[in-house]
């Protein structure tokens, strides 16, 4: 899967609250509703700046604070296709994957804000088009890989109806 | 080779020898859910094809982040959550029993030697009573309540040896500050952090749930403490359930050791808008408040209101301050009212309002003002968590909080207490 759209930088530690305040998590389902206020507390204007297919860049700790998994949504919802990020908070991380959500580990200090970027998981390089280099990704778990693969936790168990982690023997 | 406590528990729950890094599915004691999470819990659960939760007896949910409801949404969602629990038959505490993370360990549900999810980061709170429990997403916690089993990447253990006596007016609150300060919100990403040392044995019961609570400030993915005589006679007072205490062995493999001696330390204050912007109140006292709050699953128990009650009885609030108290459960409000501290409270001029989350997490129940800055005993200070962005919280222990509700600015809570 190729992956194209342009950089929105943020720093180190954005925390869930950043990415979806609790004012607006607790009263609704409705993730497209969710999305329109993403990131609102750090940049009010930031969901009018999205592009289809464009990445959010951060740098350490991303995701960090509750386990909120509107965040991965309202971030997917906002038609963001990948996090970049020089690391992951373990809740956020895990509730991307299983929301179907791309999130890549890479070196983002190498990425300015409004960098066109094409991500491919696959081969697990980044090109950055505006600047003509390329980043390698850190693999995802295998576990992950398999998960994501299957469409999320949700099409994982409706597919095995449980979990069904265990390496597959060629 | 020797196992420190997350691998001897993800162990016994996996049925194979589980080390750091490995992957494991494990089967999990107990599951736990708010009603910032449920909902969508709820929908993952109906998607991925869920009839019946695996074991009703092993799953509960609580409503406390917006308890009573502040909106139609909300009210909508609970709705949702109560027809789920009864369809279910799984227990749903509901407005006014409390706090998930005090209602969960007063339950006697879980104890030494649990493993234990919750939709919700705070979750680790119950690594105080050597349980292995960890905060997951939604979307874990409704294949957990199919299968009763969830996938887990056993963490690497980072041991944090607490030595010395903590001085008078120096609380549980403010050696987990001072810890976080010291480590950085992601000095601890991933790993199982196990708490030890003088300094964590002579803590209350009440104190390691502090202590614990916020292990997830610094990134843990758990905070555990070796159960003692203190953890089975809290038990003992909860639950007729027999536990097993799991020790880590001598040999077991840390990925990082650290020692910190705390009996020099002052009141630390979490300044905004990071839970690791901590400083000594000395260098912070001064600053003015108009809120205070009391309250939550850090720093709502008796024994915090009791010190708080300490400081506020035959006092009053300054008069530009709103000082907001919500009592971690109704078990606790009760114990509370028993012995008086209700009543000194709200002499005081505390507003006491219903058991839940509110006032830390912005739903309702006390949202501070545009430039205002609030004192509050939860864990996370960042910007708009109380749902006003344009407001400043600063975190401190009960005892700090309620003497900068008197005089109306940050304060030294020893100031206080030396003179009773």
């Amino acid at each position: 899967m190729l992956l194209k759209g342009k950089a929105h930088k943020f720093g180190d530690d954005i925390n869930t609250d950043y990415i979806i305040s609790g004012k607006y998590k607790f009263k609704t389902l409705d993730m497209d509703e969710l999305a329109r206020h993403v990131m609102e507390d750090l940049d009010p204007d930031f969901y009018h700046k999205i592009a289809p297919g464009d990445f959010i860049v951060a740098g350490r700790n991303f995701g960090c604070g509750s386990s909120r998994e509107q965040a991965p949504l309202a971030i997917k919802h906002a038609r963001i296709s990948a996090v970049l990020a020089k690391s992951f908070a373990r809740i956020f991380y895990r509730n991307a994957i299983n929301t179907g959500l791309p999130v890549v580990e890479c070196d983002t200090d190498q990425i300015d804000p409004g960098d066109e970027l094409e991500v491919d998981l696959k081969a697990g390089l980044i090109t950055n088009r505006t600047k003509a280099t390329t980043l390698p990704i850190k693999p995802l778990p295998p576990v992950m890989i398999k998960i994501l693969n299957d469409g999320g936790l949700v099409a994982h168990f409706r597919k095995h109806g449980g979990f069904r982690l265990e390496e597959e023997k060629e | 080779m020797g196992q420190t406590i997350a691998e001897k528990i993800l162990s016994a729950h996996s049925g194979q020898e589980a080390y750091a890094h490995d992957i494991v599915v494990a089967r999990v004691d107990f599951i736990m859910g708010q009603d910032g999470t449920s909902p969508l819990a709820i929908r993952s659960f109906e998607e991925m094809g869920g009839r019946r939760v695996f074991d009703p007896e092993r799953v509960a949910f609580v409503i406390d982040h917006s308890a009573p409801s502040p909106s139609e949404g909300v009210s909508n969602l609970h709705q949702l959550m109560r027809r789920f629990a009864r369809e279910q038959g799984i227990h749903l505490y509901d407005i006014g029993e409390g706090v998930c993370h005090q209602v969960v360990p007063e339950s006697g549900r879980v104890g030494p030697g649990s493993l234990v999810i919750g939709a919700d980061s705070h979750t680790c709170t119950y690594g105080a009573l050597n349980a292995l429990a960890t905060g997951v997403g939604s979307t874990d916690l409704a294949a957990a309540m199919i299968s009763g089993q969830m996938w887990f990447k056993v963490p690497e253990t980072f041991r944090i040896v607490c030595r010395g006596t903590l001085p008078p007016g120096v609380y549980a609150k403010d050696l987990i500050l001072y810890l976080i300060g010291q480590l950085t919100a992601d000095g601890a990403t991933y790993m199982a952090v196990e708490f030890a040392g003088e300094a964590i044995a002579q803590l209350s019961m009440e104190g390691r749930f502090t202590v614990a609570n916020m292990a997830v400030e610094m990134g843990a993915k758990a905070g555990l403490m070796e159960a003692d005589d203190k953890t089975l006679a809290w038990l003992a007072r909860h639950t007729r359930r027999q536990f097993v205490p799991v020790r880590p062995d001598e040999d077991a493999r840390y990925a990082r050791v650290a020692e910190y001696d705390v009996s020099r330390l002052s009141p630390q204050v979490a300044c905004p808008h990071r839970v690791d912007n901590v400083r000594p109140v000395e260098e912070v006292a001064g600053t003015p408040v108009q809120q205070a709050v009391i309250g939550t699953c850090t720093n709502g128990r008796l024994e915090d209101l009791r010190v708080a009650a300490r400081i506020l009885a035959g006092r009053r609030v300054h008069r530009d301050v709103r000082l907001v108290v919500a009592p971690a459960s109704r078990q606790v409000y009760l114990e509370a009212m028993r012995e008086g501290i209700i009543q000194a409270l709200v002499e005081s001029g505390a507003a006491v309002v219903t058991p839940g989350c509110g006032p830390c997490v912005g739903t309702h129940n006390g949202i501070p003002a545009d430039g205002e800055n609030v004192i509050s005993t939860a864990n996370r200070n960042f910007k708009g968590r109380m749902g006003n962005n344009k407001a400043f919280i600063y975190l401190a222990s009960p005892a700090t909080v309620a003497a900068s509700a008197l005089t109306g600015k940050i304060t030294d809570p020893r100031h206080f207490l030396e003179s009773r």
